[in-house]
């Protein structure tokens, strides 16, 4: 592969037909970090978070008012087995009719976000930064298996991810921990201090025990910042979540957190001190002092400077970057590129593009379905998708949008991908893809343009011999070109 | 090795879990029409809430709410109380095709879901020792007709990745591709190693199907169930593998696994009607990578813990009876003073089984899937032989 074509495609998110050639392929990458808009077009018609969580506030007082059936539904969908479907209740017909509208409004939020998102992603022209959108959106991954945070999942991207994606990593990360999303999501909205004066009250009262829900601060610790087996322990853990106890959302928490914030805008970050644990905490032999919200925050600063959080970061991009064994020296490089500038990720991305490894010209990482998808819809200079079928194609990729069933995030290695049946799915996608982008499109000049000096003979010729023009387009979208990168 | 507090079999067998040797069973290798289906619990399930020790003096007290679940289950023994959304399972237990093993875990003892699915997988010590998983590991030690392998799901789960083939199929809502379109890319693909592999097994494996939108939307534990049924019949595979996510309780557990378990219970009846009698010949073994806290938490739900309970089904499993090294659930007895301690260990059980099951040596099981383990293929009989 030329350079050029390894910065459109590895780096990047794949060429479009009509993009210039690229004459400076470092330039062209680095020249991305000012191009970049945190607020796009393709975003405009993204509902706002309160719009959002008010919807979420009145099905929640719905639930409320029809009584305990629903309830347990909606507190935690559980995923369907085997792979997560979207949450749909089979007795459709009993559902309260309000009820039922409210969460079509919740689920229409959810396909135009993920719509918008394959928008912004087909019509930037900084790619290399959108995909560090989607590889940040990843690390910190939620889970629309949740009812709650299906219309909250987006948001977290474009409001925590995306303005931060160029800046420090600790602001990142501390615009993550506070978005509704994941405070949701990990059960955090839900954590009440045992020593609170509101879990005090509940103790007094006898009512049913309500207590520390330990699952954020075990996340942020082991796959937000420090890694796993990393040396902290569980009463670091414990610690941490204690620590926590207070951070909570507006409008949409469910037990006391809800009724002791009820003035809060919906989807708000909120500091409910009542919740909150008194006392210093110790965590990893270090003392923090009891600072209300500042408590937490101090720790997640710590934790955002740390070397192992350097290193698991540096890990995770050069893995992404530069193939599935990431490359020791490559980790090193990065891992100081980040230490030395206090978190600050553009310096860390500049050192990846003045590092040999991921410039290697064999083919490093065997495309998941997003950026297959991605790339595929650029190649055809596809520029928007109806709501819907954003959302279908990858459900039937098998990497539905916000939905990889656990906080880990999807795995970004070829194996986790590279399967016979994901294969076999490719082909009948991308016959669809070329179906619809017609006769217009010449796969034999695209498949020049898009491989300059590297295609290979295999696929020239089966696209040559192609019985149509979307025969021969749909050929170039399995190529063993198009599914690496 | 395991010292034996208090043995708790349903059905009075004398036998204890840490028996060594097996009398009576020949280790000859015969080509039989035996199959195996692994299914994983992903996020660790609940032991406690599933196979619930309702007789253990501190139960009641440790798990308040949770314990009026258990109140219409079917009970096994006088000790263990089955969750009652498990109908199905408490009739194959009742026709003894279901045996459960509780304070079973993996030699995992950290409370990571990634780390601690590695473990069950690779079958190793520790998280990432190992490159390949016990299923795959397993296909080497079967006749060429059994060692056929599927996994239930686009891709292929860990414990069934490595040198061994292993083919993967999944229900698709996509219009299907032409077969023209198949040809040419059998074509492009005959030159590159990685795709020419994986597209043969495709093709293999979507002629068995035959229609793949005819089991329904693949969705439900039924249809899963019944299309596993249908794949490991006749020239099919032989071993398989099923995921299902969703485990991972933290709040509204009560809720949750009422639909998680009814679920599971309705995959393993269509599993055993779709194999119809086949089923004499079949071992399904249920687990997950760890337990959960013994008491729940502040949130209606349960953390993560040590020890759960894993179960064996089919028609050759002499069930009827849970097996458990009982630690007990005072608090004292707990792990880290939070959760059900191991007393059994996973690997060993599912060494045991399949060595029994398969008529192989066991210690050449135990070697072989689970390589770093220094301990011994559970003896006590599980299979009828």
């Amino acid at each position: 592969m030329l350079v050029s074509t390894i910065a459109l495609n590895r780096f990047g998110l794949g060429a479009r037909p009509a993009d210039p050639p690229i004459s400076d392929a470092k330039r062209w990458l680095l020249g991305q970090f000012d191009r970049f808009e945190s607020r796009p077009q393709a975003l405009a018609q993204v509902p706002s978070r309160t719009a959002v969580a008010t919807e979420l506030a009145e099905y929640i007082e719905e639930q409320r008012m029809f009584g305990q059936a629903g309830k347990r539904r909606l507190q935690q969908q559980p995923a369907s087995m085997p792979t997560g479907a979207m949450p749909q209740q089979a007795d459709e017909k009993q559902v309260d009719p309000v009820k039922r509208y409210l969460r079509q409004n919740i689920r229409q939020n959810y396909l135009v976000m993920s719509s918008a998102r394959l928008e912004a992603a087909l019509a930037s022209d900084s790619p290399f930064v959108e995909r560090l959108v989607h590889f940040w959106a990843n690390h910190f991954a939620v889970s629309v298996d949740k009812l709650p945070v299906i219309g909250l999942a987006g948001l977290m991207e474009f409001e925590a991810i995306r303005p931060h994606v160029l800046g420090r990593f600790s602001d990142m990360l501390l615009a993550v921990e506070q978005h509704p999303a994941i405070l949701v999501y990990l059960d955090q909205a839900q954590s009440i201090g045992p020593n609170s004066r509101a879990g005090q009250f509940a103790a007094m009262r006898g009512g049913k025990a309500r207590g520390l829900n330990e699952n954020l601060a075990r996340e942020i610790m082991e796959l937000h910042t420090l890694g796993v087996r990393t040396g902290y322990s569980q009463a670091d853990v414990t610690e941490f979540a204690r620590a926590l106890t207070g951070w909570t959302v507006g409008g949409i928490g469910r037990g006391p957190a809800a009724r002791l914030l009820g003035n809060a805008p919906a989807g708000s970050f909120q500091f409910a001190d009542l919740l909150h644990e008194p006392g210093d905490r110790t965590i990893m032999g270090k003392r923090y002092r009891d600072a209300g919200e500042n408590q937490a925050r101090a720790v997640l600063m710590d934790l955002a400077a740390s070397p192992a959080t350097a290193r698991h970061l540096a890990t995770k991009l050069a893995r992404h970057f530069a193939g599935d064994e990431p490359p020791s020296a490559l980790v090193d490089r990065l891992s100081k590129a980040y230490l030395a500038s206090n978190g600050d990720l553009t310096t860390v991305y500049r050192a990846l593009i003045d590092a040999p490894e991921p410039w290697a010209t064999q083919p490093l990482k065997f495309k998941t379905p997003w950026e297959w998808s991605v790339s595929a819809l650029r190649a055809v200079g596809s520029r928007d998708v109806p709501a819907q079928a954003a959302a279908g194609l990858m459900k039937q990729l098998g990497q539905p949008t916000w939905q990889p069933g656990s906080p880990a995030g999807w795995d970004d290695i070829s194996a986790s991908w590279a399967a016979p049946e994901a294969l076999v799915l490719r082909v009948e996608a991308a016959q669809r893809i070329a179906d619809r982008a017609g006769s217009g499109v010449d796969a034999r000049a695209l498949a020049e343009k898009l491989y300059p000096g590297s295609l290979s003979e295999a696929t020239r010729t089966a696209i040559a011999r192609a019985e149509s023009p979307a025969e021969g387009l749909a050929l170039l979208l399995v190529s063993p070109e198009f599914v690496r990168r | 090795m395991l010292t034996r507090r208090s043995f708790i079999g349903a059905t009075g067998a004398a036998a204890g879990v840490a028996t060594l040797g097996l009398p009576g069973i020949a280790f000859a290798r015969a080509n039989t029409d035996r199959r195996f289906v692994f299914i994983i619990q992903r996020g660790a399930a609940d032991g406690l809430h599933i196979v619930a020790p309702t007789g253990d003096p501190a139960y009641a007290g440790l798990r308040g709410d949770f314990a009026e679940d258990l109140a219409q289950g079917a009970k096994l023994g006088s000790f263990f109380t089955l969750h009652p959304a498990l109908a199905e399972t408490a009739k194959l237990y009742a026709g003894k095709q279901a045996l459960f093993v509780h304070a079973v875990a993996s030699p995992y003892r950290d409370r990571s879901h990634f780390d601690g699915q590695n473990v069950l997988e690779t079958g190793g010590s520790a998280a990432y020792r190992l490159r390949d998983g016990w299923m795959n590991r397993l296909l080497g030690l079967l006749p060429a007709d059994e060692a056929k392998a599927l996994a239930l799901s686009t891709t292929v789960p860990m414990a069934l990745r490595g040198s061994h083939e292993v083919t993967s199929y999944a229900q698709s809502q996509l219009p299907s591709a032409t077969e023209d379109l198949m040809a040419r890319v059998s074509a492009l693909y005959a030159s590159d190693q990685q795709l020419h592999g994986l597209w043969s097994a495709a093709m293999d494996t979507r002629m068995k199907a035959g229609d793949p939108m005819q089991a329904g939307g693949g969705q439900n534990g039924a249809a899963i169930g019944a299309l596993a049924a249908k794949m490991l019949s006749d020239d099919g595979a032989r071993i398989a593998m099923i995921e299902t996510n969703g485990w991972d309780t933290h709040s509204g557990q009560r809720g949750r696994l009422n639909v998680q378990l009814r679920n599971l219970d309705q995959l393993l009846a269509a599993l055993k009607s779709g194999l119809g009698a086949d089923w004499g010949n079949t071992l399904v073994a249920v687990a997950t990578e760890f337990g959960r806290t013994a008491r729940p938490n502040g949130t209606g739900g349960t953390d993560h813990g040590q020890a759960s309970a894993a179960m064996l089904l089919g028609g050759g499993v002499r069930g009827g009876a849970v097996i458990a090294d009982w630690p007990g659930l005072s608090s004292g007895a707990l792990y880290e003073g939070r959760d059900l301690k191991p007393t059994t260990d996973l690997d060993a059980l599912i060494a045991g089984a399949l060595a029994q099951h398969y008529s192989l040596e066991p210690r050449r099981v135990m070697a072989t899937l689970f390589p770093e383990s220094r301990g011994n293929a559970i003896g006590h009989p599980l299979i009828v032989s």
